[in-house]
């Protein structure tokens, strides 16, 4: 057990750490690396708790996908050096503050509600009528809940992200005009006999190439 | 004192690991440049201990007593983090290979879930180690790799996906343990093929090694590196090809099991099948890099993104079909 409290306390420490670098640390590059680290810590944190596909899960979406393109787009528009001027007491950007204080008591206050109900009223949410089968793994078992009791909720998450990605995808096509396309097709069936051409050619005349 | 002996036993077994991994991958750079250079008509190196096998040796003393330099510009925390990161992973994923039905350092119930995060989790290292050189070839090339192994992580995760809903289970060894008659290489031929492809472009092998292309990158993400950092960076870069073959040989080619339970095969010990079969693929991946000309970045892409992974895709369906119809799905833990 102390083996236990000692790597919990060594991953959250480190979660809680990272998180708080990402907002505070001044370059953008680097917030983004403590969030990777962050992600990664809460991960561990999941897998301490078996629940080793969620952690699994949380690394591979998260660490290996979303995090790549948020470095993509933060190293692309080259923004690593602005430094964030809020804490310096300037009262130009001060109206982010209000805005962000009013978000995080939000998130708070539903924080409360829900660790409140778990805490006080065991009974408030109908969890009691999933039976926890305790010899499969929890792969298992999630597949089982997912694909039969909330099939329907399942699928039609996936349709919305099918949508929004559609919506992404036709917000930010533009069809441009005049532009040099490259047919794979063509290349690949390119044959010799269309392509070269032996040409008997007078002295100081050279060959018209036709276009 | 309990928890000690523990740790103490789990490092003792870590190093029984890391240490025969370290050696083949010296011992596989120098198959690699013998395939390529036979491939060639050369010799390739054959003066360094016996035929040549101690070259890779020789090359790592060379690196450890190179300096190190770090460029002025350059991140410094981030740019000396980068080797690290590379490596530390490329070594954490064979944490649960299973070489045989023991011979396995932690038997997870998410095991193929975890090789695939620490392989999408090399990715890093690659883009910490380009951006933090601050120098537009590094960066070039780091954005480029990071575009192509996301990419075709997609495609692979597919693949695994395939292996899985014939398996039932997420657990190395129960995936070896279900080829027991037939490996998934004969059903699953073209995913055998086309993971064959991803991982070539997963690990920068040529012919999709535009991240370091040295014609128009002259080294890319390595360009700033130098000594033992970049000696890092390239163990760290074979090991994973390693790691893919063991991948490899795991989901498709029965992993341990002989190919046929009869006598002669059978008495030989699992852990040699398991060797002989990465081998097998890596001499693949080597034989591959001579013959092959690079691809060009926007084929690369279009390769991935509009024929893997449509035809991946509706392999799964089929797959799925095939097994619903036969009622072939395995209902292991119900």
């Amino acid at each position: 057990m102390i083996a236990h409290t000692i790597f919990f306390y060594f991953f959250s420490i480190i979660a809680i750490y990272s998180a708080l670098m990402v907002i505070t640390s001044k370059n953008t590059v680097n917030s983004v690396f403590f969030l990777i680290l962050d992600f990664i810590s809460v991960g561990c944190l999941f897998i301490m708790v078996g629940a080793e596909f969620l952690g699994m899960i949380l690394l591979i979406v998260y660490v290996g996908a979303v995090a790549v393109l948020f470095l993509f787009v933060v190293m692309m528009l080259n923004v690593a050096e602005q430094s964030s001027s809020w804490f310096r007491g300037r009262v130009t950007k001060a109206t982010h503050i209000p805005s962000g204080l009013f978000v995080s008591i939000l998130i708070f206050l539903e924080l409360l509600v829900v660790v409140g109900g778990w805490k006080y009223k065991t009974n408030i949410m109908s969890s009691g009528n999933l039976t926890i089968n305790q010899n499969t793994t929890n792969t298992h078992e999630l597949g089982n809940v997912i694909y039969t009791d909330y099939v329907l909720y399942f699928q039609l998450s996936g349709m919305i992200l099918l949508l929004a990605m559609m919506g992404a995808i036709i917000l930010t096509y533009r069809k441009r005009e005049n532009i040099k396309r490259q047919s794979y097709f063509k290349q690949v069936s390119r044959e010799k006999s269309s392509s070269i051409e032996l040409k008997d050619t007078e002295f100081e005349k050279g060959v018209k190439i036709d276009d | 004192m309990e928890y000690i002996n523990i740790l103490l036993q789990e490092i003792y077994k870590i190093f029984f690991l890391v240490i025969p991994v370290l050696v083949s991958v010296a011992m596989i750079v120098w198959l690699d440049r013998r395939v390529w250079a036979s491939i060639q008509k050369r010799k390739g190196p054959n003066v360094v201990g016996p035929f040549g096998l101690l070259q890779s040796l020789a090359d790592a003393l060379k690196y450890i007593f190179k300096e190190i330099i770090v460029p002025a510009s350059a991140n410094k925390v981030i740019f000396i983090l980068a080797p690290i990161v590379t490596m530390t992973l490329a070594l954490a994923a064979w944490a649960v290979i299973p070489f045989s039905e023991s011979l396995i350092l932690s038997d997870i119930n998410v095991g193929i879930l975890y090789l695939f995060a620490i392989s999408s989790l090399g990715v890093y290292g690659i883009i910490m180690g380009g951006w933090a050189s601050n120098s537009k070839y590094p960066f070039l090339g780091a954005i480029r790799s990071a575009a192509q192994m996301v990419s075709y992580e997609v495609s692979i995760g597919i693949i695994i996906i395939n292996v899985l809903l014939c398996v039932g289970s997420l657990n190395l060894k129960d995936i070896v343990n279900a080829q027991q008659d037939l490996w998934f290489v004969f059903p699953l031929f073209p995913m055998f093929v086309i993971f064959f492809i991803s991982a070539l472009a997963e690990t920068n092998r040529p012919p999709f090694d535009l991240p370091e292309a040295e014609a128009e990158l002259v080294a890319g993400y390595q360009t700033e590196y130098s000594g033992m950092m970049y000696a890092m960076f390239w163990l760290g870069e074979y090991a994973n090809i390693l790691l893919m073959c063991a991948m490899g040989s795991i989901l498709f080619l029965g992993g341990w099991l002989p190919p046929l339970d009869i006598y002669p095969l059978n008495i030989i010990p699992s852990f040699f099948w398991m060797l002989f079969k990465i081998l097998f693929l890596f001499l693949l991946f080597s034989i591959v890099k001579a013959i092959v000309p690079r691809y060009r970045y926007d084929q690369l892409m279009r390769l991935g993104w509009k024929v893997f992974l449509p035809f991946s895709l509706f392999y799964v369906v089929l797959t799925a079909s095939f097994l619903f119809y036969f009622e072939l799905l395995p209902t292991k833990g119900y």
